[in-house]
């Protein structure tokens, strides 16, 4: 019969000198391999007396169980040993560059597009579009701008054929006309687009944007208009005490016509939109002119309502602190990450417009 | 228009500062651009007398004279030909700032002799480009200051509505109505007939003139201006030229009235209105000789061309100083025969814009009296009677107008009484008819035609600052976007998360690169420059020139994009989202070695972005593309299925002949699009098409085959035939080795493939497995392909 002392002495005395994993697995089937002490120490117990064997058998258990115990301890110790050792050897220089991020960028002209859409469809409006090439007839005649108007001479139209036929569309106003003609009142629309005048200078390119709205139903009124275009000036600027004013103004299709200003500071060379007591012209508007509703059909003593126009490069101009328009088409890689929005940053209502 | 507001007095008792009748202005729509202040400087500029003068001791050329100013005398150097005794000129003193060369004059020795200022042409003083002398002038006093207005000047942008306020009658009458000032009932001028001389004056049909009033002044003494009238044309900055021309512009600035007045004696015999031959050629006042378009209206005589009714007079009937007997004309014309003319011509001027606008037909008379009244005081002579020949503008315009109307329009209301004072004030002849107004529009008015145009009329003098803000109603007729509206915006997005960078470029291009990309140019009639003078066949062409900007300013590796319209040969409009990538994949780093942008790349964005917008990718149909503008071997197009016409997309290197030609030499760019106009509007959206999820816990089975094919056996169609063994069970087949080369017939590739496959029931048993894989082996072979030993 084995020493049961005797045995835990030695027990001691292994684990103690246990260094590494070798010496562990080692130690392990010297106590508990198949000739291991502790195993045989089992196997000898059929041979003792019965009246001892139960006593001694439970006590085998007892050392056999904190013995495992105790191996699993060390291996866990020597496992975060080695580990341990390990990391000391794997480390790296973290301040050495990761592959540099090649970011997407949304144009601004595409985030205030996304931005203007995102407050009119607030309030109902849906987005129409039309082609850039326009006929003589959509663009003038049907506006109320018949040949030889001197509003024509205003706008420097390109046109695409000898007779002056077929031109790129002045202003997104022909969409006015297409839809009218295919749509019935009530009608409420925005239409975003680029257009196009021959005239390029320091404030002026050959190709632009605009945004016009239409809302055509049978009681809209002025008070309307200058409604919907607080709103929309105020959530756009995001400065609910930005100041606007109509002023008299003219346009062939509108009738009465007025441009609409807002309040501006200059401060720090930088212009400060809704501060301030200056006034900035950012659009035009009125109501549709009934020569305008007698050209697509519509009988202007049942349905009237209000259109407007307005640029959004200068919008985008005057949100974002851009100064140079013409830098907005030249696709220089530097401008577009400093002025461009990130692919996520989509402008809504629950969340705000702009970051 | 600019005008003073002592101009305006002489049509308003109105005395106000300036900013006032500026807001004013502006309230009521006549927009001040700007208040042009008076030039301190210019007070310096004094009328001078030269009271001796002698030779420069040191220079030939130069003259030292004795000048008088007025209070004292000093001495000044000059240089100028016409410099001599008793010449009254212009001086300016030390410490003035010369306009036209912005430079301040100092006391300063001129070759050794001390001049004490300076005697100025007209060119230094920037009223014209006379510099051949120092000015002469006539009637001044010694001492006055030369520039006479001391006074702000109103800089007004008139829209082309208004022509009415193109006269500063019209101004005045505007203000008046908006309650600033009192108008003056000046249009009754007393003017004594004493010559019976007349022209005759016939008017052809359709000529384009209406009507032609005259008048005939006999002995005339044309002179310089009195001052008055000088300063008046000076402040406005038009320069004074005689008294006969210059009280014509004068009319004209005041009413809105353009005149001419012509030597009679050069006159043969009458005046015959008539519309132009073709090539007749005509000598203007401008020193030009211009080819006349057909039709356009002239003044003539027995035997030339007078004048281009209501644009420019002609040179040899034009007034001069010796001018004894004159005619005067004042005349309506066709707005549209004008603007005919005027464009084809390209000539503008003062009288034409007017009349262009709308020149009040009844102010012909007016008009004739004032000048003939001033003409006659400053010239003398004798006036003989007006004749106003050609139809008579009796349809005045009447409009039936409800005061109520306004509140409809306007949103608020303005009381009748209010209304019809407005109305009153702004020149409107007004009877009452229950309800309704009968309203009659002033004849300076032609703008106004309908109900509406009155609340415009009301509501600007009322202020638009008393329309009422309506709350907005969010009442919804339509969905905000449709199917493809949602998409470009998607697009938009889903470029901008692989990594491409927004553009957005001109809509036209260059057409010696846009034939790159058609073989039809659809050229711009009248281009903003030569090298943007056609609409666009791809968004490539202004892309590829965008990205050689960015190269040359050493920028590369950049993915950019652009979605927006290009044109098809019959001008029919498409939307194309293209991107363009040249360069690296990456940018340089220590950790992969630098790879240049193969078509994979690119091929994998566009995966992607099909993707994100919709698209089962695994079961697009890819061709060759026949697109010219790719490299043809490097090149693909997508389509939905084998069948579909439709081509979704297509990407590629850029033909190296174009990347060459827009100068592009160290990158091979390549580039993809898609064609919105071809993706169809799902029958279903996203969210009703998609399937239930059903997980799986059996074992998944790899198999792996490494085959040799031909080269052209392309892996569509070897993923094709695979996947027909047993569709329901193969997830995915994937190649992940290609080998071309040694140990490999040339005409073979080897590929390495793997299949997955994915049990849907219960687990797949070995041979059940097998079976399959041997299935998978005999679909290569029926594409000649064999496992490779």
């Amino acid at each position: 019969m084995i020493d049961l002392a005797q045995l835990q002495d030695q027990i001691k005395s292994k684990l103690s000198g246990i260094e590494n994993q070798s010496e562990l697995e080692n130690t392990k089937s010297f106590f508990l391999g198949k000739k291991g002490l502790i195993t045989l120490a089992f196997k000898g117990l059929g041979t003792l007396d019965p009246s001892i064997r139960k006593e001694q058998a439970s006590k085998l258990n007892v050392i056999k169980s904190q013995l495992i115990d105790k191996l699993n301890m060390l291996q866990q110790e020597i496992a975060s040993k080695e580990i341990n050792k390990n990391l000391n050897t794997e480390k790296l220089d973290i301040t050495l560059p990761a592959k540099k991020i090649i970011k997407g960028k949304i144009h601004p002209v595409s985030q205030v597009i996304d931005e203007l859409t995102s407050i009119f469809s607030e309030i109902g409006f849906s987005v129409a579009e039309g082609p850039d090439i326009e006929n003589e007839y959509n663009n003038f005649t049907a506006l109320n701008t018949p040949e030889h108007h001197p509003a024509r001479d205003m706008h420097d139209t390109f046109y695409l054929d000898k007779d002056k036929k077929t031109l790129l569309r002045t202003h997104t106003s022909p969409v006015q006309i297409r839809t009218m003609l295919k749509q019935k009142p009530p009608i409420k629309i925005i239409v975003p687009g680029r257009t196009y005048r021959c005239d390029s200078d320091m404030t002026h390119t050959p190709m632009f944007h605009q945004l016009e709205g239409l809302y055509l139903d049978k009681n809209i009124n002025m008070g309307d208009l200058k409604g919907c275009l607080e709103y929309f000036l105020k959530r756009f600027f995001e400065n609910d005490k930005l100041k606007m004013r109509l002023r008299p103004s003219h346009f062939p299709f509108t009738e009465p016509s007025a441009e609409v200003d807002i309040s501006y500071k200059i401060d720090n060379n930088k212009i400060i939109v809704g501060e301030g007591d200056r006034w900035l012209e950012v659009l035009g508007c009125g109501m549709v002119h009934p020569n305008v509703l007698k050209n697509v059909k519509i009988d202007s003593n049942k349905f009237q309502g209000y259109a407007f126009g307005v640029g959004i490069d200068r919008l985008a101009m005057l949100k974002y602190g851009i100064t140079d328009l013409r830098s907005f088409f030249e696709g220089d890689v530097r401008w577009i990450d400093h002025y461009g929005f990130d692919s996520n940053d989509v402008p809504t209502n629950y969340r705000g417009l702009s970051k | 228009m600019k005008f003073t507001q002592s101009w305006l007095t002489r049509h308003s008792k109105i005395k106000l500062p300036s900013e006032k009748i500026s807001e004013a202005l502006t309230n009521i729509g006549l927009e001040v651009e700007s208040i042009i202040k008076p030039n301190k400087n210019l007070k310096n500029f004094k009328v001078a007398k030269i009271i001796n003068i002698s030779k420069h001791p040191n220079a030939d050329k130069l003259k030292v004279c004795d000048v008088d100013i007025g209070k004292n005398k000093i001495k000044v150097v000059c240089g100028a030909d016409n410099a001599r005794k008793d010449l009254v000129t212009v001086f300016a003193p030390p410490g003035t700032i010369i306009p036209k060369n912005n430079l301040k004059l100092e006391v300063a020795k001129i070759r050794g002799v001390e001049s004490f200022g300076m005697l100025c042409s007209e060119s230094e003083l920037n009223i014209s480009n006379e510099s051949s002398g120092i000015i002469e002038l006539k009637n001044y006093k010694l001492g006055e200051n030369f520039f006479k207005s001391e006074e702000d000047v109103f800089d007004i942008s008139i829209t082309p509505n208004r022509s009415d306020c193109l006269g500063v009658k019209g101004i005045a009458r505007d203000l008046y109505a908006s309650g600033y000032g009192k108008v003056l009932n000046n249009s009754k001028i007393s003017l004594k007939f004493s010559s019976k001389k007349k022209t005759k004056v016939s008017i052809q049909k359709n000529s384009g003139c209406l009507q032609f009033g005259s008048l005939v002044i006999e002995g005339v003494k044309n002179c310089e201006s009195p001052s008055w009238l000088k300063n008046h044309l000076r402040s406005i900055g038009l320069k004074p030229i005689s008294a006969i021309v210059d009280i014509t512009n004068f009319v004209m600035i005041d009413l809105n009235r353009p005149m001419h007045a012509y030597d009679l004696d050069k006159i043969n015999k009458e005046i015959i209105v008539r519309k132009s031959k073709i090539n007749e050629k005509f000598e203007a006042l401008d020193d030009k000789e211009y080819t006349l378009p057909e039709n356009s209206c002239l003044i003539t005589d027995k035997s030339r061309i007078l004048g281009l009714g209501g644009i420019i007079g002609g040179k040899f009937s034009s007034i001069s100083e010796d001018t004894k007997d004159i005619l005067l004309e004042a005349a309506a014309f066709d707005p549209i025969s004008i603007s005919r003319t005027s464009k084809k011509l390209s000539l503008i001027t003062d009288a034409k814009y007017r009349f262009e606008r709308g020149v009040d037909p009844f102010s012909i008379e007016e008009g004739l009296k004032l000048a003939a009244k001033l003409i006659s005081q400053i010239c003398g002579g004798k006036v003989g009677k007006i004749s106003i020949i050609g139809k008579k503008n009796s349809i005045k315009t009447q409009i039936k107008y409800d005061p109520d109307f306004f509140q409809q329009k306007i949103g608020f209301n303005a009381p009748k009484k209010k209304q019809v004072e407005i109305l009153n004030k702004l020149g409107f002849t007004i009877k009452k008819s229950g309800k309704y107004l009968n309203l009659q529009v002033p004849t300076w008015r032609p703008d106004i035609s309908k109900p509406e145009c009155i609340t415009e009329e009301i509501l600007r003098i009322i202020g638009l600052d008393k329309i009422p803000s309506n709350k907005p109603d969010a009442k919804k007729i339509n969905e905000t976007l449709n199917y493809h509206q949602k998409l470009f915006h998607l697009l938009q997005r889903s470029f901008a998360t692989r990594g491409y960078k927004e553009t957005i470029s001109w809509t036209f291009t260059d057409s010696k690169l846009d034939k790159f990309f058609s073989n039809n140019i659809k050229k711009i009639e009248n281009p903003i420059s030569s090298d943007l003078d056609c609409l666009r066949s791809s968004n490539f062409t202004n892309l590829l020139i965008q990205l050689k900007n960015n190269i040359d300013r050493s920028y590369t590796n950049i993915p950019i994009f652009e979605i927006g319209p290009y044109f098809k040969e019959d001008y029919r409009q498409k939307i194309a989202a293209t991107a363009i990538f040249s360069g690296n994949k990456t940018f340089s780093s220590w950790i992969e070695p630098d790879k240049e942008i193969s078509i994979f790349d690119i091929k994998e964005d566009l995966f992607y972005i099909l993707s994100d917008i919709g698209f089962d990718i695994e079961n697009l149909y890819l061709k060759r593309s026949l697109k010219n503008y790719y490299h043809p071997g490097k090149s693909g197009e997508i389509y939905l299925n084998e069948n579909s016409k439709d081509c979704l997309a297509s990407f590629g290197e850029i033909h190296p002949l174009i990347t060459k030609n827009i100068g592009i030499n160290k990158f091979k760019p390549c580039g993809f699009e898609i064609y919105l106009d071809n993706i169809p509007a799902p029958k279903l959206s996203q969210r009703l098409s998609k399937q239930e999820f059903k997980k799986s816990n059996l074992q998944i089975v790899e198999r792996d085959f490494a085959v040799i094919f031909d080269k052209n056996v392309t892996a569509q169609e070897i993923e094709k035939q695979i996947k027909n063994t047993n569709p329901s069970l193969i997830k995915s087949i994937d190649f992940f080795d290609l080998y071309e080369g040694e140990n490999i017939d040339p005409k073979k590739k080897s590929l390495a493939i793997k299949v997955v496959f994915e049990p849907k029931n219960e687990t797949l048993k070995d041979q059940e497995i097998e079976g399959f894989c041997n299935d998978i082996v005999s679909s290569f072979k029926s594409l000649g392909g064999s496992l490779r030993s």
